[in-house]
């Protein structure tokens, strides 16, 4: 009896602490010589949290250290889609300063949160203002890809049979059971793709298309792993569909150092993902992440991210890798999502879809 | 004698007592902070709407019919799964601690090594094997639940065969041979004499791979239908990507039902039986006899037809380059591959170091946690209490570490303890998931030491700090060797709670694995492949020296 007691005391002490803790001290604005808006807050760490993709050079992530005198650290915890709500949940006592990866299926939900500090850098190029994903400033693009259905040329070539080149196409009789997509529940480019559809077909047309797919044989596959590496042919899993949901970019790492691809883009079925960083609300280092949104943009970090990030960078005027411009630049007119209307929607739609083509 | 000795025994008593409850408090202190503190305020905030307390978005979810079925597909997978797992492990553990033949003790470890592989990699490594084009591809298994059955028993085949074979192999054959000698069938003493006797670590090893089952993730998330959700994909579904608090509150409390009740049955089961046995001291092999046919037949079709061939798939794979059968994606794996941070063997490092503190923390509380549940106190609320502390600690294996993830953001966020971007939860996140299997390796050991003996002691005038080094650390450390190889290997492969902590920048072995297979190409692949095997190897060797060093008187019981 006495060990529980002991137990249930000590579990009652523990939560009385955890309840009546003290917030934390309130961040001491420092007023920065440099800086035009005295109120920002000022920390000597910073913490940049990201998806697990997110990658800069050591070099540069060294440069930026140096030069700013802050402590960085990086912190991923999870895909951006589960980073948002971590941000919502977590609004009273933010969870870090800057947010890097939020795309525009999910900025729309961000903004509408008020998880995010407005703010307008210097240092955004002129080509990325058409890339904003609201009047504000609440995010800024850093980079962008082009989510696209994917063709094994090969098996196309066996069976004499044309690839495909629109979203008709693919509902057609000779393409049947061919196609493997993500489940736009649980993956980004899923969910890119989906909202591609309907900026073709139209709400609610969308779903009469989806239905007519799910007829032809759609498979559904939760992440993109299993889709790109079990169930496509055109890659190392060697599964038996020739058509896939991936990038416009996912054609240059099968052609490894070949010239030529064993798999194409449709580019008529490619739509555009943009990913942003933006400051969360309350950061403790302001300054600190602005500064940061500045060192993404500048040129040492954009050129090197289609190698690191297999993402284009928004600032047109860096040099691509050679290979890396062959193929995303193929992409003339990529489906452009507008980053409120999803985020509106995006629910409805998600549940809607998953009645018509999962039941 | 007798006016000499009681004062000592009195003394003894309550030096125990009060040992017990020193050895109680860290634990409890570290499992209430970063588990049951998290864990309640998160499905706390299921319970809260804008007007205050409610009851009603809850019960909501419960009314609905996704619910259900989501649940139904839970307990049926989690069911036939550990049916499978335990018809198929019993003959395993036979073979494997009843019989010596050359190379068991590396069999023994070799069969380990599923436990602890990334689910992601051998999910499509299974998918690879069951394919239309794959090697079983004729069995037509693909989007199966049969598939996923087999995933989970490969996964689990391992916990069945050492807790159950570890208790035979101590089983008195004397009463089975006296059955035969009267006329007995093999099967016939094998079902009434040998079945009984192994009925509590049946029971052990079922709970345990129960829970493993109907907690089942990245397994799931690759080789099931879309149509097709559990409990645990269901909360990840709800949780990140809905932020539906409620639904998130409603799935926890069913994981927390059905953790509790798994652990109600198996101790009725394991209690109802426990007296009845007559154990061995010493281990009773005999070399493996044509008679034994039977339970060999299955072992090797289980060995080599579910566990071997998607590992045997795997190292395939990790051979096959762009130019070619060769080596040369194990070469990459010393070259940091652009954006991946760190290199494998870098990531290695860092898996090697987190595990090695994580290991730490768990072998520490998990003597402690183990200490006080072997303990036999003599009232009922006692024995209550410590089968409530049990059940307690074996809760990190069945609540998603979703639900523990996001608590974590609303409790532990203002200093001393805001941890929640530091990278000291990686070692606490993976500790929590090694300690019950700590706490069961060890439990066997120090239920062996016998109360008599410290008592003896006591009255002979040891200290309890002479009781401890004399009598109980010698005889754990019998058992520690094993413990400590659990504990690494399991911390070496968590990826679930680590994924929700993870450093872009100081990746671990299976994060980094799961970046490399999340991208497009020949050379990604490869090397999550290769890497993967390494995994493998290592979690291999760690388990074959647990199994040298540990005594052969050890299970999860």
């Amino acid at each position: 009896m006495r060990k529980i007691a002991v137990a249930a005391s000590l579990l009652l002490l523990i939560s009385t602490i955890g309840c009546a803790g003290t917030p934390a001290a309130s961040p001491t604005p420092t007023q920065s010589a440099g800086t035009p808006t005295p109120q920002l807050s000022e920390s000597n760490t910073l913490v940049v949290i990201s998806h697990g993709s997110f990658a800069i050079s050591d070099e540069a992530k060294a440069a930026f250290a140096a030069e700013s005198g802050y402590e960085v650290s990086y912190v991923s915890p999870g895909s951006a889609g589960t980073i948002v709500n971590q941000l919502i949940l977590s609004k009273d006592v933010p969870l870090g300063d800057v947010v890097f990866g939020i795309d525009n299926t999910l900025a729309g939900r961000a903004i509408k949160e008020g998880v995010l500090s407005p703010y307008s850098s210097a240092a955004l190029p002129q080509a990325a203002s058409t890339l904003a994903a609201d009047q504000i400033g609440s995010l800024t693009p850093i980079d962008y890809g082009d989510v696209c259905l994917n063709a094994d040329k090969a098996w196309f070539e066996a069976k004499n049979l044309p690839i495909p080149q629109t979203f008709d196409d693919l509902a057609k009789p000779e393409y049947k059971n061919l196609l493997v997509v993500t489940n736009p529940a649980s993956s980004s480019p899923g969910l890119a793709f989906l909202a591609g559809t309907i900026a073709v077909k139209g709400d609610p047309d969308y779903l009469e298309y989806w239905s007519a797919l799910k007829d032809n044989g759609v498979k559904v596959t939760q992440g993109w792993t299993e889709a790109y590496y079990t169930e496509f042919s055109g890659s190392e899993g060697k599964g038996s569909r020739p058509l896939v949901l991936s990038y416009a970019s996912s054609p240059m790492y099968e052609a490894g150092k070949n010239a030529e691809s064993p798999t194409q883009a449709l580019l008529e079925t490619c739509v555009r993902q943009v990913e942003y960083v933006g400051i969360i609300k309350g950061a403790q280092n302001e300054v600190g992440a602005r500064k940061f949104i500045d060192f993404l943009l500048s040129s040492q970090v954009q050129a090197s991210i289609p190698d690191l990030m297999y993402m284009s960078p928004v600032d047109d005027q860096v040099t691509l890798p050679p290979d890396w411009a062959k193929y995303t630049s193929m992409v003339k007119d990529p489906i452009l999502l507008d980053a409120t209307v999803v985020s509106a929607q995006r629910d409805t739609w998600i549940k809607a879809w998953t009645e018509t083509v999962i039941g | 004698m007798t006016s000499a000795s009681a004062p000592g025994r009195m003394a003894a008593k309550v030096s125990l007592r009060t040992w017990s409850v020193a050895a109680g408090v860290i634990p409890i202190v570290f499992l209430a902070t970063f588990f049951i503190w998290p864990m309640l305020t998160l499905v706390g905030r299921g319970f809260v709407n804008a007007e205050g307390f409610t009851l009603a978005e809850v019960s909501s979810v419960f009314e609905s019919a996704r619910t259900w079925r989501i649940l139904g597909q839970t307990l049926l997978q989690a069911s036939v799964g550990t049916v499978v797992a335990v018809l198929a492990g019993i003959p395993g553990a036979f073979v494997l601690y009843c019989r010596s033949f050359p190379g068991r003790n590396l069999v023994k470890a070799l069969v380990a090594i599923p436990f602890v592989l990334p689910s992601v990699v051998v999910g499509v490594a299974f998918r690879a094997l069951i394919n239309e084009q794959g090697p079983l591809g004729f069995l037509g298994l693909g989007d199966s639940f049969v598939s996923i059955i087999a995933a989970l028993v490969f996964f689990n085949y391992s916990v069945v065969v050492r807790t159950v074979g570890v208790l035979w192999s101590r089983l008195d054959p004397r009463a089975s041979d006296a059955a035969r000698s009267l006329g007995a069938t093999r099967f016939k003493a094998f079902i009434t004499i040998t079945l009984p006797g192994l009925a509590p670590a049946i029971a052990a090893a079922a709970a345990l791979t129960f829970l493993f089952c109907a907690s089942a993730f990245g397994i799931i998330l690759i080789l099931a239908p879309a149509n097709y959700g559990t409990v645990e994909t269901e909360i990840y579904y709800q949780t990140t990507q809905l932020l539906n608090l409620p639904a998130a509150a409603a799935l926890s409390i069913v994981q927390l039902v059905i953790v509790t009740a798994t652990l109600i049955v198996s101790n009725i089961a394991r209690s109802r039986n426990e007296t009845a046995l007559k154990l061995r001291s010493d281990e009773n092999t005999q070399p493996l006899r044509v008679a034994d046919w039977f339970p060999t037949t299955i072992t090797a079709l289980v060995g080599f037809g579910l566990l071997a061939a998607p590992m045997a798939n795997l190292v395939w794979r990790s051979l096959h380059t762009r130019s070619g059968f060769g080596l040369g994606n194990y070469a990459a794996l010393a070259v940091v591959s652009p954006g991946m941070a760190a290199s494998v063997w870098q990531a290695i490092l860092n898996s090697l170091m987190t595990a090695t503190m994580a290991m730490g923390i768990a072998v520490l509380l998990g003597i402690q946690v183990s200490y006080l549940l072997s303990r036999r106190p003599k009232t009922k609320s006692g024995r209550r209490a410590l089968n409530l502390l049990d059940s307690v600690f074996m809760l990190p294996l069945g609540v998603s570490a979703v639900t523990i993830g996001f608590g974590f953001l609303i409790t532990l966020n203002r200093p001393p303890l805001d941890l929640r971007t530091s990278w000291v939860l990686i070692p606490l996140a993976q500790a929590m998931v090694a300690l019950p299997l700590v706490v069961r390796t060890l439990l066997p050991t120090w239920r062996a030491i016998s109360p008599r003996m410290r008592e003896a002691a006591a009255s002979l005038g040891s200290s309890p700090a002479g009781i401890l080094t004399r009598i109980d650390l010698p005889y754990l450390s019998r058992g520690i060797g094993l413990a400590i190889g659990f504990a690494f290997a399991t911390s070496l492969g968590e990826f679930g709670a680590t994924s929700f902590l993870a450093r872009p920048d100081r990746p671990t072995l299976p994060v980094l694995i799961f970046r490399l297979i999340s991208r497009p190409g020949a050379e990604n692949f490869g090397m999550a492949m290769a890497a993967c095997v390494v995994l493998a190897a290592l979690t291999g060797v760690i388990m074959a020296l647990a199994e040298w060093i540990g005594p052969k008187t050890t299970g999860w019981v």
